[in-house]
C-alpha cells in the first residue's frame, strides 16, 4: 500500500539538511512502529521517497514524502503514532492512501509556492523579457541560464514575495535566486505547497 | 520555542548548524526557574563525537531524573563557530535552552581521552569562565570532570573545582543534595564535598616537588579532608537504571547505533591496558536486563543498528544466547548488528556468517605484539597458533581481509620482536594460499598496523620509560623494511600512528600538575582539538614546552618503584603490591592467568561483588 505523508518543518528544524532529514523519518517510522515496506536483498531499507528537498534556513508548510506499508492503518491513528515521535517544529499533516500506480512524489512534482518575508519595493527586476543568471555546475563548469521562464508567478503582498516558481526534475528553480535577482540579502523563506504537471496540489 | 542562540547569518554560515540547534526528539525540556541547580554536561569534543560517548548518555538521564535539576548539554564549537564566537564575543551556550553556559550553577566536563585537554580550556575560556578554579568566584559556576583522564587528574587538576573519581551512578545523588545546601559559598561547598568518598577537590591538596622535579608529598591542607581519594564502582550492575529517553540526533553521528554495554570491566590483565585495571572487577548485566534494554532502546531510538559494548565481548559469560537472542529480534525487526572485540573463533565467525556481509567484512586481531616472547610479558592471552587457527577457519569461510594490530615500544621490545610483526603477517598469508584456489576468494590483504605504547597510571606498565618520537619512527621504519623482504609481501599493508601525538599522550597520561601552565600556554597559542590529526600542531607544542622550561622526556623517563607517582593518592581498588608483581612477572615473562581461571590478589574484591564472587565450579 502506498502512503502520501504531509508534513511542516518550521522553527529550528529548518537548519537540519535533507540527508539528515532522511534519517530523521527513517527512525521515527520505527519509534512510531509504522509497519513500513523494506526492500529486498542483503541490506534492507525502507521504501521512502520525498517529493523535494528543502533547503537548509528554509521552513515548509508543505513538505511531501512516500512511504509503503505492509498493512493497513488508520490516517488518524498514524498521524497520532507519527507525532508523538516528532520534535519540536516537525508535524505530520496529514496521511493519505494512493493509488498503487501512482508515480512517486519525486517524479511528480513540477512547480511550488513560496512565501519570502522581506522588505521588497518593486519586482521590476523580475518583469523583463528575460532574466539570465550564471549557473556553477558541481564540476565547476560555468553556464548561463535564463530563469524567466521558470518564475510562473511573482507577486508583493506587502510583508514579501509570493513566488510560484518551477520545482522537480523538468525545471528546478530555488527561491534565493530570485532574491539575489531583485537584490535582496535579507529573507526569510517559507514554502507553502507543492504542485503536480496538471497544477494539482500533491 | 524552538529559539536558537546563534543568529540565522552565523547558522547558515557554518558547517553542520544542526549541531548547536538541540531539540532533536527526547531531548530533556524542562523550565529553568522550576529547578534548584542547572548544571551543562559536556564533552569537549565535536558534536558528533560527544553524542557518541555513552557516559554523557548516562550521566544525562541520571541528573534529568530528578526534578529538582536540568542538566543540559554543550559540546565544542568546530573550528569555524569557534572562530565567529572569539570574533563577534559570543559567549558558549547549553544545546537545551539556548543559554548561556555562564549562567549555569556547575559545569561538568567528562574527558576521556588525554588529547582533549585544550579543549577543555576553549570549552571555559567561550563561557566566559576563568580557566583557573583558583581564580573563580562565587558568582561563577563550579566546574567538575569525570572519566577516564580522572584516574591520573593531575595535569588538568589546577583547572577543576572537584573531580569525580569512577562510575558516576554511586556519588552524584549525595554531590548534587550537598550542592543545594551550600549553593552559593564556593570554598564551603569544595569543602564538605571532599570529605564524599569519590570526590577529589585538588585546591584542598598541597603538592611539593624535590629538586629533580619528581614529587616529593602530596599531601591535604586539613585535617577533615582524606588523604586517599577512592574511586566509585557499581556492585550491581542491574540497579543502573534504563535510560527512559534516549537523545536521537539529527545529524548522523560517530557511533549511530544503540551501544548496548553488557559489562563493566575485564578479566584478562593485559599489562598495558589501563582500563581492564581500573575498571575492576568484571561485573556483568543479568542477560534478562540486556535483552529488555536491548529491545527497549532500540524501540525508543527507532535506530537501524545495534553494538555491543565491553572490554571483551567473548568473555561475557552468557554470550551465546546474548547473541542468539539478538539475531532472531534484529532479523524480525531489519536491524544490523555490530560485533566489536569478539575473539575469532568458530563460534564469533559463525555469528558473523549470519550478521555480517561476508564480502565487505574484515577480521581484526589484536595481536599487539609481534612475538610469543613479548606477547607473554605484556600478557596478552592470545597465541600465535591463535591468530593462525582463527585466520585459517575464516579464510575456509570466505574472508580474505585480516586486520592485526599491534604496538612498538613495548617494554623489554628488541629488534626480533619487530621483525616478528612481519613474519607473523607472512605465515597467515602463507596460510593463506594453502587452501586450493578455487576455494579461494582473490588475494589476502593484511593491513597490519602499530601504535606507540604509552604506558598508563594503574597498570604494570606504569614505571615504563616512552621513547622519543624519532626513535619511534625508526621502530616503525625497521618493521616496514622487514615486511618489505617477506615472499608475500604485496598482500600486506603497514601503516603508524603519528609518534608526536603518543609522546604527548604520554606526557599528559603520567603528567603532574605542573603541566597545566604547558596546556595554558599551548592553548593560548592556538592549539585546540589535538586528537584530530588534521588541528595537531606538533611544533606549537614544541614551543609551549620550551617556553615553559619542561621537557617530555622528564615526563615520558623510565620511573623508580619507589617514586611518589602523582596518581599515588587515589585508590582503585588494585593495590601497588600487584601491580609491581605484574611489572616484576612481565620482566622475567611471567603470564598470569585471567580472573575466572585463577585469582590473582589484584585487590578488586574489596568492591565486594562481580567476577571475584561467581561462584567457581
Amino acid at each position: 500500500m502506498k502512503v502520501r505523508i504531509k508534513f511542516s518543518k518550521h522553527g529550528n528544524t529548518r537548519y537540519i539538511g535533507h540527508l539528515d532529514i532522511m534519517r530523521y523519518f527513517q527512525k521515527a517510522m520505527r519509534r512510531a512502529d509504522i509497519p513500513i515496506r523494506y526492500s529486498e536483498g542483503f541490506s534492507p531499507h525502507q521504501i521512502m521517497s520525498f517529493a523535494a528537498p528543502l533547503g537548509v534556513g528554509i521552513e515548509s508548510d508543505y513538505e511531501i514524502l512516500d512511504i509503503e506499508i505492509t498493512e493497513q492503518v488508520d490516517p488518524d491513528t498514524a498521524i497520532r503514532r507519527l507525532n508523538e515521535v516528532m520534535c519540536d517544529g516537525i508535524r505530520v499533516l496529514d496521511w493519505k492512501y494512493i493509488d498503487d500506480n501512482t508515480g512517486n512524489a519525486m517524479s511528480l512534482v513540477a512547480s511550488a509556492d513560496y512565501f519570502v518575508e522581506c522588505d521588497c519595493e518593486s519586482l521590476d527586476p523580475l518583469n523583463q523579457p528575460e532574466i539570465i543568471i550564471t549557473k556553477e555546475s558541481k564540476s565547476g563548469d560555468k553556464k548561463k541560464v535564463d530563469i524567466k521562464p521558470m518564475i510562473y508567478k511573482a507577486e508583493l503582498t506587502g510583508d514579501g514575495v509570493f513566488l510560484h516558481i518551477a520545482q522537480g526534475s523538468a525545471g528546478n528553480l530555488k527561491p534565493d535566486i530570485i532574491m539575489s535577482v531583485l537584490n535582496i540579502s535579507k529573507y526569510h523563506i517559507i514554502r507553502k505547497c507543492l504542485y503536480d504537471t496538471n497544477g494539482l496540489t500533491l | 520555542m524552538n529559539k536558537t542562540f546563534l543568529s540565522e547569518d552565523i547558522l547558515l554560515n557554518i558547517e553542520k548548524p544542526a549541531r548547536y540547534i538541540g531539540n532533536e526528539p527526547n531531548m530533556c525540556v524542562k523550565n529553568a526557574d522550576d529547578v534548584d541547580i542547572r548544571i551543562a554536561l559536556c564533552f569537549p569534543d565535536v558534536y558528533e563525537i560527544g553524542m557518541s560517548n555513552i557516559g554523557i548518555q548516562i550521566i544525562y538521564e541520571l541528573f534529568n531524573r530528578r526534578e529538582d535539576i536540568y542538566c543540559e548539554r554543550v559540546f565544542s564549537p568546530w573550528h569555524d563557530l569557534d572562530a565567529i564566537m572569539r570574533e563577534r564575543k559570543i559567549p558558549l551556550f547549553t544545546l537545551e535552552s539556548q543559554s548561556p553556559v555562564k549562567e549555569m550553577d556547575m559545569i561538568g566536563i567528562s574527558m576521556g581521552y588525554e588529547m582533549c585537554y585544550t579543549n577543555v580550556l576553549q570549552i571555559l575560556d567561550l563561557s566566559g569562565i576563568p580557566l583557573y578554579s583558583k581564580d573563580r568566584t562565587d558568582a561563577d559556576p563550579i566546574v567538575f570532570g569525570g572519566g577516564t583522564c580522572t584516574y591520573n587528574p593531575e595535569p588538568i587538576a589546577d583547572f577543576f573545582d572537584f573531580l569525580y573519581i569512577g562510575e558516576a551512578e554511586t556519588k552524584y545523588d549525595e554531590v548534587m543534595d550537598l550542592y543545594k545546601k551550600y549553593k552559593g559559598n564556593r570554598s564551603e561547598f569544595l569543602r564538605q564535598v571532599s570529605h564524599i568518598e569519590g570526590i577529589y577537590v585538588p585546591s584542598l591538596y598541597d603538592v611539593r616537588y624535590n629538586e629533580d622535579g619528581t614529587v616529593n608529598s602530596f599531601t591535604p591542607e586539613y585535617e577533615d579532608v582524606p588523604g586517599k581519594v577512592r574511586r566509585q564502582a557499581v556492585v550491581d550492575m542491574d540497579s543502573v537504571r534504563f535510560i527512559d529517553k534516549p537523545i536521537v540526533p539529527f545529524i548522523k553521528v560517530t557511533q549511530d547505533r544503540v551501544v548496548l554495554e553488557i559489562m563493566r570491566g575485564c578479566i584478562r590483565g593485559c599489562r598495558f591496558c589501563q582500563a581492564g585495571i581500573i575498571y575492576r572487577p568484571l561485573r556483568e548485566h543479568s542477560i534478562e536486563y540486556l535483552k529488555d534494554y536491548a529491545v527497549k532502546m532500540l524501540e525508543l531510538t527507532g535506530s537501524d543498528e545495534i553494538s555491543l559494548s565491553s572490554l571483551s565481548s567473548s568473555d561475557f559469560s552468557k554470550i551465546e544466547e546474548l547473541l542468539d537472542f539478538l539475531i532472531d529480534y534484529t532479523s524480525v525487526k531489519k536491524v544490523n548488528i555490530s560485533l566489536p572485540s569478539l575473539r575469532i573463533d568458530t563460534f564469533s565467525l559463525d555469528v558473523m556468517n549470519k550478521v555480517q556481509d561476508v564480502k565487505k567484512s574484515s577480521l581484526t586481531f589484536a595481536s599487539e605484539a609481534g612475538t610469543q616472547r613479548l606477547r607473554d610479558v605484556i600478557n596478552k592471552g592470545i597465541t600465535e597458533e591463535d591468530i593462525l587457527k582463527g585466520s585459517m577457519e575464516a579464510f575456509k569461510g570466505g574472508w580474505n581481509k585480516v586486520k592485526m594490530y599491534f604496538m612498538l615500544g613495548l617494554p623489554t621490545e628488541g629488534p626480533e620482536d619487530r621483525d616478528g610483526i612481519g613474519d607473523l603477517c607472512e605465515k597467515i598469508a602463507e596460510n593463506y594460499y594453502t587452501i586450493p584456489k578455487e576455494e579461494r576468494v582473490g588475494k589476502v590483504q593484511i593491513s597490519a598496523s602499530s601504535s606507540f605504547f604509552v604506558p598508563k597510571p594503574f597498570t604494570p606498565f606504569q614505571w615504563a620509560p616512552m621513547y622519543t618520537a624519532d626513535e619511534y619512527r625508526e621502530m616503525a621504519g625497521a618493521v616496514m623494511d622487514h615486511i618489505r623482504q617477506q615472499l608475500n609481501q604485496k598482500c600486506i599493508k603497514y601503516a603508524w600512528h603519528d609518534p608526536e601525538v603518543s609522546v604527548l599522550e604520554g606526557v599528559f597520561a603520567r603528567g603532574d600538575r605542573k603541566l597545566s601552565r604547558l596546556i595554558e600556554t599551548a592553548y593560548r597559542k592556538g592549539c585546540m582539538y589535538d586528537a584530530w590529526s588534521d588541528s595537531f600542531k606538533s611544533e606549537l607544542w614544541d614551543e609551549a614546552f620550551d617556553e615553559c622550561g619542561m621537557s617530555k622526556e622528564f615526563y615520558n623517563r623510565e620511573r623508580d618503584q619507589d617514586e611518589l607517582l602523582p596518581w599515588d593518592f587515589i585508590d582503585i581498588g588494585v593495590t601497588k603490591e600487584f601491580l609491581k608483581r605484574e611489572w616484576s612477572n612481565a620482566l622475567n615473562g611471567v603470564t598470569t592467568p585471567n580472573c575466572r581461571q585463577q585469582c590473582s590478589g589484584c585487590g578488586a574484591r574489596c568492591y565486594e561483588g562481580g567476577v571475584c564472587f561467581e561462584s567457581k565450579n
